[in-house]
């Protein structure tokens, strides 16, 4: 079976997943590696005084204490965006986590004793930190970054990291409504249930980290640049991660662990806590202001939004998450004019970083829950005001951008009829429905190789990161269409930057589309090289050689691929190289975001909920998600995705918030006090439904598919909770307290 | 070093020597002692069930018990469940239902769901909601894992 494309074929990697065999970072053994421990301490903001090291330095087994001072000054920074994270706190910490020093030790034992008394043999300055939207605004709040950091920063004496506003069209003369309205999304934590690990090692030609980073090609630029080396003498393997979501996606502690490596001439491993990864990694929390005039038929006039994303200590991605969530926040809707001015300001808390969605969920939350306010108001059902906003299928609702590339209506209309939007509910039950827009990814670049080896079985090379998404099966199945091979003949090399050639990230739902692009175009490469060969082996000029998927036609004779290479190649034997880009649209100076985006990750979520007034307690009982995917090139690996991506929401709009306290410290860290959905909290029914018009431009017309499920289910589930309760919340996450309250005062 | 236990296990129905310290829990051992990698380490808590385990067949989370005190129980851990090369109808459910994706829930999830249909080998829906409730998945919507565990119980 050669041409599964559209089939659900099983995972590759499941097997190895169910059986136990899948190593992960964590799982891989490093012969004579050290053992590393970070140290940090009990409070957001700290200024390091003194560090005595003679009680920890005397635990058996270790080899090395680093502290800010044992570091080249000045201390080497690294960040994908701005190169400000310190590889150790210096001697300020930033955020509640921040390391201050770090142990290396021949036991794992060892190293969390020494980590142990070091920490209690530190003389720090507890300082107030910055932890809160408004503290960060307030001129009076001490500055997170310093000011000699952010040279020609106009900001730089401000905690806002970076600002930007977006927009187009002019502001209406009149309106029928103008809502103005705040909403609050908090900050929550990817909490993928394989924790972070990290190892490198020294070899002859440089340094090698292991790391399930997302972007393996990301990370090697980071760490060549933080330490000073050329890219090829920086290897990274990456494992498939056990999770990402964005988290684990940009580099945390490896150009630390590289960097010990070199200095100590040996190897070294850290894996993380599960508290230290929640101290690693969160989604931006923000408070959206929006203002949103409509017609009396409900049309929107104008949106003008003040999008406050409160980033961490140092810029990660933040800044990019910020930026390309805003630029869209007006979603999928003819907006005659758009105002839009959004800040990154800078706190005392976990760097925040990509999260499913990027920053997309945060602003479909203030914009779609606003449009169903408008609606009640406007007495304009939920369903019909987004019909009458939204943009047909070719039309430029962002002037100059990307058009509208589906029938976004066609989702609304199927969510609609699979929730039964119109049958009457109970009482304690309500209804809601919301769309999600995500722009996809913009200027970016995919290479691929793939080679066609003698006996006619295929390798392919590329650096996507199998995360559970299943990239590896889309790939394979689409190298076989290609060349006309079963997958169960196609191996797929990933993550090493030694073996794969170069991709920009797995992330933005990019890889069907840019890598498989590559894939196939690897393959078209492949084909024309077997019609070369075909040619010369057969004294057959190339125009009477055609290359099919699987078959090969010379003159009138049909011949294998194996035929062809037996033939063209003889006793010495060889192999078919084939190479493919996809680089979308290009680096656009002129865009506001750099590049228009491939295509746009469309959702429609709609959710009926039963609330317990008594308890102020939610129970899911209908979950309807249509996403508009193109092409499903595996319909049972897109719905899971969906069916995931709508969990997460769920966990973001009924449990989940990281609490800080007034010292910045986390007081849910951990399994046991932050809630995550459990199978206790499923919707009682589900369903997934995909259009697929084949209109993407992935192949087949795939577009990407993956974030889409958890755009919309927070303003769906407030619209429901609000129909269910007569309560209208706009600060998530609705937990029965916060629910029981808004009734008890109702 | 002095604190050193020397002991057997008998895990996945061979008896194995450990020499390890009195403070290692099970999941300790069986990772970095016995390398048997498929039993996983999220929480170390006992609130996630990556690594859960069986101890006389019932599931337990390996994080929470001290492997000195284990010898004289049968353990069964991930790599113990597929004999001779041969899926359990548990682990073949698992692909067929799509159900698992970054994996790394699945050695824990499949431990919980095989201690279920030992005891209940036809579970409802909700039994087994409640049987996994300690198992925490965050890539998927647990419905495909519900669906394998219930076509596992009806092949069997």
């Amino acid at each position: 079976m050669t041409h599964t494309i559209g089939q659900s074929i099983p995972r590759i990697g499941a097997r190895d997943r169910v059986t136990g065999a899948q190593k992960y970072t964590a799982d891989l053994p490093f012969p004579g590696a050290l053992h590393v421990q970070l140290v940090h301490l009990d409070a957001a903001r700290l200024t390091i005084k003194k560090i005595r090291r003679d009680y920890a330095a005397r635990v058996p087994g270790v080899v090395a204490i680093f502290t800010a001072e044992d570091l080249p000054q000045p201390m080497p920074r690294f960040g994908p965006a701005v190169a400000d994270r310190p590889l150790l706190a210096d001697p300020e910490t930033r955020f509640y986590g921040e390391p201050v020093a770090v142990v290396a030790a021949e036991t794992l034992d060892g190293a969390r004793e020494a980590a142990m008394l070091l920490r209690e043999h530190i003389d720090a300055e507890e300082l107030p930190p910055v932890i809160t939207i408004e503290q960060a605004l307030d001129p009076a709040s001490p500055l997170v970054q310093r000011p000699e950091n952010r040279p020609n920063d106009p900001n730089a004496r401000t905690n806002i990291l970076r600002e930007w506003t977006f927009g187009w069209g002019t502001p209406p003369d009149r309106a029928h409504l103008v809502l103005e309205r705040a909403y609050r999304f908090p900050m929550v934590t990817h909490f993928a249930i394989e924790p972070h690990a990290f190892a490198a090692a020294p070899d002859e030609s440089g340094v090698t980290i292991w790391s399930p980073t997302q972007h393996p090609f990301v990370l090697q630029r980071v760490v060549a640049a933080c330490l000073g080396l050329p890219l090829a003498r920086v290897r990274i393997v990456s494992p498939d991660p056990g999770g990402g979501f964005g988290g684990k996606g940009w580099p945390k502690f490896e150009p630390l662990l590289a960097y010990m490596a070199l200095r100590l001439g040996r190897p070294v491993r850290l894996v993380l806590t599960l508290e230290e990864s929640f101290q690693s990694a969160r989604r931006t929390s923000a408070r959206i202001q929006a203002r949103t005039a409509f017609d009396s038929d409900g049309h929107i006039l104008s949106q003008d939004l003040r999008t406050d994303f409160l980033v961490g200590a140092y810029a990660d991605i933040g800044i990019r998450v910020v930026s390309k969530a805003s630029y869209a926040a007006c979603g999928p809707y003819r907006t005659p004019h758009a105002a839009v001015h959004a800040r990154a300001l800078l706190s005392h808390t976990t760097p925040s970083t990509a999260f499913r969605g990027f920053g997309t969920p945060q602003a479909s939350w203030a914009v779609e829950s606003q449009l169903n306010e408008a609606a009640r108001i406007l007495g304009i059902d939920a369903v019909e005001i987004r019909r009458r906003n939204l943009p047909r299928k070719g039309e430029a609702f962002i002037p100059g951008d990307t058009p509208a590339d589906g029938d976004w209506e066609a989702a609304l209309t199927k969510a609609e009829t699979a929730i039964g939007w119109h049958a009457p509910l109970p009482p304690g039950r309500g209804r809601g429905i919301s769309l999600g827009l995500k722009s996809s990814s913009t200027a970016s670049a995919s290479l691929a190789i793939v080679r066609l080896l003698f006996d006619g079985s295929v390798s392919v090379f590329s650096a996507t990161s199998d995360m559970g998404q299943g990239a590896r099966t889309v790939f394979a199945q689409i190298a076989g269409r290609e060349l006309g091979i079963s997958p169960d003949r196609i191996v797929l090399t990933m993550g090493d930057t030694a073996v794969v050639p170069f991709d920009s990230s797995t992330s933005a739902s990019r890889s069907t589309v840019f890598m498989g692009n590559a894939i196939v175009r690897a393959c078209v490469n492949i084909r024309a090289q077997l019609r070369g060969l075909a040619s010369r082996a057969y004294g057959v000029p190339e125009d009477r050689v055609s290359v099919e998927p699987g078959v090969v036609r010379v003159a009138e004779r049909q011949l294998t691929y194996v035929e062809v290479l037996r033939d063209g190649f003889g006793p010495p034997r060889g192999e078919l190289v084939g190479v493919g880009e996809d680089r979308g649209g290009g680096f656009r100076p002129d865009h506001p975001l750099g590049g228009r985006p491939e295509f746009w990750e469309f959702m429609c979520s709609a959710v009926e909920v039963e609330v317990d007034s008594d308890t102020g307690a939610v129970d899911v009982t209908r979950l309807v998600l249509a996403s508009d995917v193109g092409k499903a090139l595996n319909p049972q690996q897109v719905e899971a995705q969906d069916e995931g991506a709508a969990m997460m929401g769920l966990g973001h709009s009924l449990m989940e918030e990281l609490i800080l306290d007034d010292r910045g410290r986390v007081r849910n860290l951990g399994a046991l006090d932050y809630r995550l959905p459990t199978t206790m909290n499923m919707p009682q029914e589900l369903h997934s439904i995909l259009i697929e018009n084949e209109d993407g431009p992935g192949p087949y017309g795939a577009k990407g598919a993956g974030e889409g499920g958890i755009l919309g289910i927070a303003a769906a589930v407030g619209a429901a909770v609000h129909q269910a309760t007569g309560v209208q919340i706009r600060e998530l996450p609705l937990t029965p307290e916060r629910i029981w309250r808004a009734i008890a005062q109702r | 070093m002095s604190d050193q236990l020397r002991y057997q296990l008998r895990v996945n129905g061979k008896d194995r020597d450990v020499s390890a310290p009195a403070h290692k829990t099970l999941l300790d051992v069986l990772r970095d002692e016995l390398h048997l990698t498929g039993t996983k380490e999220c929480c170390a808590e006992g609130e996630c069930g990556a690594c859960t385990v069986h101890v006389e067949g019932d599931a337990v989370c390996a994080c929470l018990v001290l492997a000195a005190e284990m010898p004289g129980h049968e353990i069964t851990t991930i790599e113990g469940l597929a004999a001779d090369g041969r899926l359990d109808p548990l682990q073949a459910a698992f692909v067929q239902c799509g159900a698992v994706q970054c994996g790394f829930c699945i050695p824990g999830m499949i431990m919980s769901a095989r201690a279920l249909l030992n005891g209940t080998p036809r579970p409802t829906r909700e039994e087994v909601q409640d049987a996994l409730s300690g198992n925490l998945c965050r890539c998927g919507g647990y419905s495909r894992i519900v669906d394998a565990v219930i076509k596992a119980g009806t092949a069997s």
